[in-house]
């Protein structure tokens, strides 16, 4: 479904990555981890053309899209939820919904649902609707930016750091929610510093070292292999 | 105390003005981070565009020789200002499209052939005898010519240069734009003033306690009401609107929503353009002042001031500010301190800069870690 054909990203002088071979597969849940400035959000930024690549490709089923500008992958079926959650603080909960459904303006029925099935996930932010995102938790902000780049519909979901600065029962249900929105038909690459909960979750995963695929293999071998577990998994 | 209303009155007239111009400065600098001071000189063109339209492009009758064409002039005059929101939301588009969005994406060989009509006109000019009489189309047939000169000079521009994110390259590029629009219109339109001739009708109404009230006055309130008020429906429940509202919080998560942030910002020039030429028409066919390509700047400059005062970024903040400009300089007019009126503007950025950098409403919004 998504192919990174060995992909190269500069910044300036530094090489963030370097020929990074990547694939994901349709129905997958595929996770990148690694160290801190091992490459894994730019991996991330370089897919949805927000950093340009310096060599390489990058196909979506089957088409090319390197240099497509990121707000047209997301027509595409690509979305990012990114790093931060990066909510729209100066609007509602209910606006930032709608402005996940940007693409698919004028299907109000549609909208109106998928609003619905993100309060079933999260029924917090139900009791928020009309609350100015900027007021709301950490955690709730969190489930914002998840349920809003559910909004979109996306064939191929993008997590940065979902479990990024989130109490440890929190940090459980959204990977639960994100194993339930992959049994739904979502694909799913995500990117966590918490190596251990993002093996547990996952399919297959990739570790990235200083720019470069060090490993990759089904999840569960990685959580057996020792060298993993020494270097990320703190065992 | 007569005296302090029928300032303050004036200061209203004055400052819906300074608001329909800062709102521009407000809407584009929420998007963009960018201080447009080329928008003084959209709202020029606003006014030049109302002083042909009411002496030569529309059939208006002068009021001293027919009295009775008063209520075909009204119409006439709502047709003039429209006509003036749409070539000035048309410029601000290409102003942004030209000039600022190649310093965003990079440099497209359209820019090349963009300039080089844009240097076709005085080059032309220059020549203007030997073409005696078919002027433009000569202007026209050079700037493509000179426009396809300059292709290789943008293709290896564009290789060459490397974007930066700097915002003081997007300020003096503003500048540049600004000095522009004033030269190009002293070129074009000449360096002579200009007046609209009486064309309507004007009555005085009596307030109570001696207060007058003109009818111009009464229309440039109301219309600017209006567009305010529209306005502030379109940023608030339309789609584009949204699309604006996201982009000036995080332009980088608008785009992750699918909206194409390029065509957004253009609506934000096409709308701070049109309340521009609103505004500019409206002086100009209502106050009967001198119309020259420098007519605004001074203008344009306190529209910036009441932005800022009202904090950058924030509509009623823009409306607020330009209403307390106005009447701020009309009380000073009023004074005895009357040759003041234009360096009020200033004091006021001194102060609101020392004392609240903000602004009145600038929000401040916690960021979560």
């Amino acid at each position: 479904m998504l192919a990174l054909r060995s992909v190269s990203v500069r910044y300036g002088a530094i090489e963030a990555l370097s020929q990074v071979d990547l694939e994901v597969n349709q129905g997958e849940i595929v996770t990148l981890i690694g160290a801190n400035g091992a490459g894994k959000s730019t991996t991330i930024r370089a897919i949805c053309g927000q950093v340009p690549t310096s060599s390489g490709s990058i196909h979506f089923e089957g088409r090319e899209i390197t240099r497509t500008p990121a707000h047209r992958l997301v027509h595409a079926g690509i979305a990012q939820s990114p790093e931060g959650r990066r909510i729209f603080a100066n609007m509602t909960v209910r606006e930032n919904l709608e402005l996940g459904a940007f693409i698919h303006h004028g299907k109000h029925e549609q909208i109106r649902q998928d609003i619905d099935r993100v309060f079933q996930l999260f029924p917090r932010l139900s009791e928020r609707v009309n609350q100015s995102a900027g007021t709301l938790s950490g955690g709730e902000q969190q489930m914002l930016a998840m349920g809003r780049s559910l909004m979109a519909r996306p064939k191929l979901l993008l997590r940065d750091e979902p479990s990024l600065g989130l109490a440890p029962f929190l940090v459980q249900q959204i990977f639960q929610i994100i194993r339930e929105i992959n049994k739904e038909g979502v694909t799913i690459l995500l990117v966590e510093q918490n190596a251990y909960q993002a093996l547990r979750v996952a399919h297959r995963a990739y570790v990235l070292g200083t720019g470069s695929i060090v490993v990759s293999d089904t999840a569960e071998r990685l959580l057996a292999n020792e060298q993993v577990q020494a270097a990320y998994l703190g065992e | 105390m007569q005296q302090i209303a029928q300032q303050l009155i004036y200061g209203i007239q004055l400052g819906s003005l300074y608001a329909l111009i800062a709102l521009g400065y407000t809407m584009v600098y929420g998007v963009l981070r960018l201080i447009n001071f080329a928008h003084g000189d959209v709202y020029m063109v606003g006014a030049f565009v109302g002083f042909y339209a009411c002496t030569r492009w529309l059939p208006f009758k002068d009021l001293a020789v027919h009295p009775e064409a008063a209520g075909a002039n009204i119409a006439l005059a709502v047709v003039a200002l429209l006509l003036a929101m749409a070539i000035c939301s048309a410029m601000g588009v290409l102003i942004e499209r030209f000039a600022y969005r190649p310093l965003r994406n990079g440099l497209q060989k359209a820019d090349a052939h963009f300039w080089g009509l844009v240097l076709g006109f005085p080059i032309t000019g220059l020549f203007m005898p030997v073409f005696n009489g078919w002027g433009p189309l000569v202007a026209v047939v050079v700037g493509v010519g000179v426009g396809f000169a300059m292709r290789p000079l943008v293709a290896w521009l564009a290789r060459r240069v490397k974007l930066s994110e700097s915002r003081l390259n997007a300020l003096i590029t503003a500048i540049g734009v600004s000095l522009l629009l004033e030269n190009g219109g002293l070129l074009v339109f000449g360096a002579n003033p200009n007046f609209i001739p009486n064309i309507l009708p004007e009555r005085t109404y009596m307030l109570p306690g001696g207060v007058m009230v003109g009818s111009s006055q009464l229309t440039i309130l109301g219309v600017s009401l209006v567009l305010m008020l529209s306005l502030r429906y379109i940023v608030m429940y339309t789609r584009p609107g949204k699309a604006m509202r996201a982009i000036s919080h995080d332009i980088e998560a608008a785009k992750l929503m699918g909206i194409d942030t390029d065509r957004v910002i253009a609506f934000t020039f096409a709308l701070g353009g049109s309340l521009a030429g609103a505004g500019g028409a409206m002086v100009a066919a209502l106050t009967h002042v001198k119309i020259t390509p420098l007519f605004g700047l001074l203008p344009g400059l306190k529209a910036f001031v009441a932005a800022v005062l009202g904090g950058a970024g924030s509509l009623p903040g823009a409306m607020v500010g330009g209403l307390l400009m106005g009447s701020a300089e009309s009380f000073v007019a009023g004074s005895s301190l009357s040759m003041f009126r234009d360096a009020i503007a200033f004091c006021v950025l001194i102060i609101i800069l020392l004392v609240r950098p903000a602004g009145l409403m600038g929000r401040h919004v916690p960021e979560k870690v």
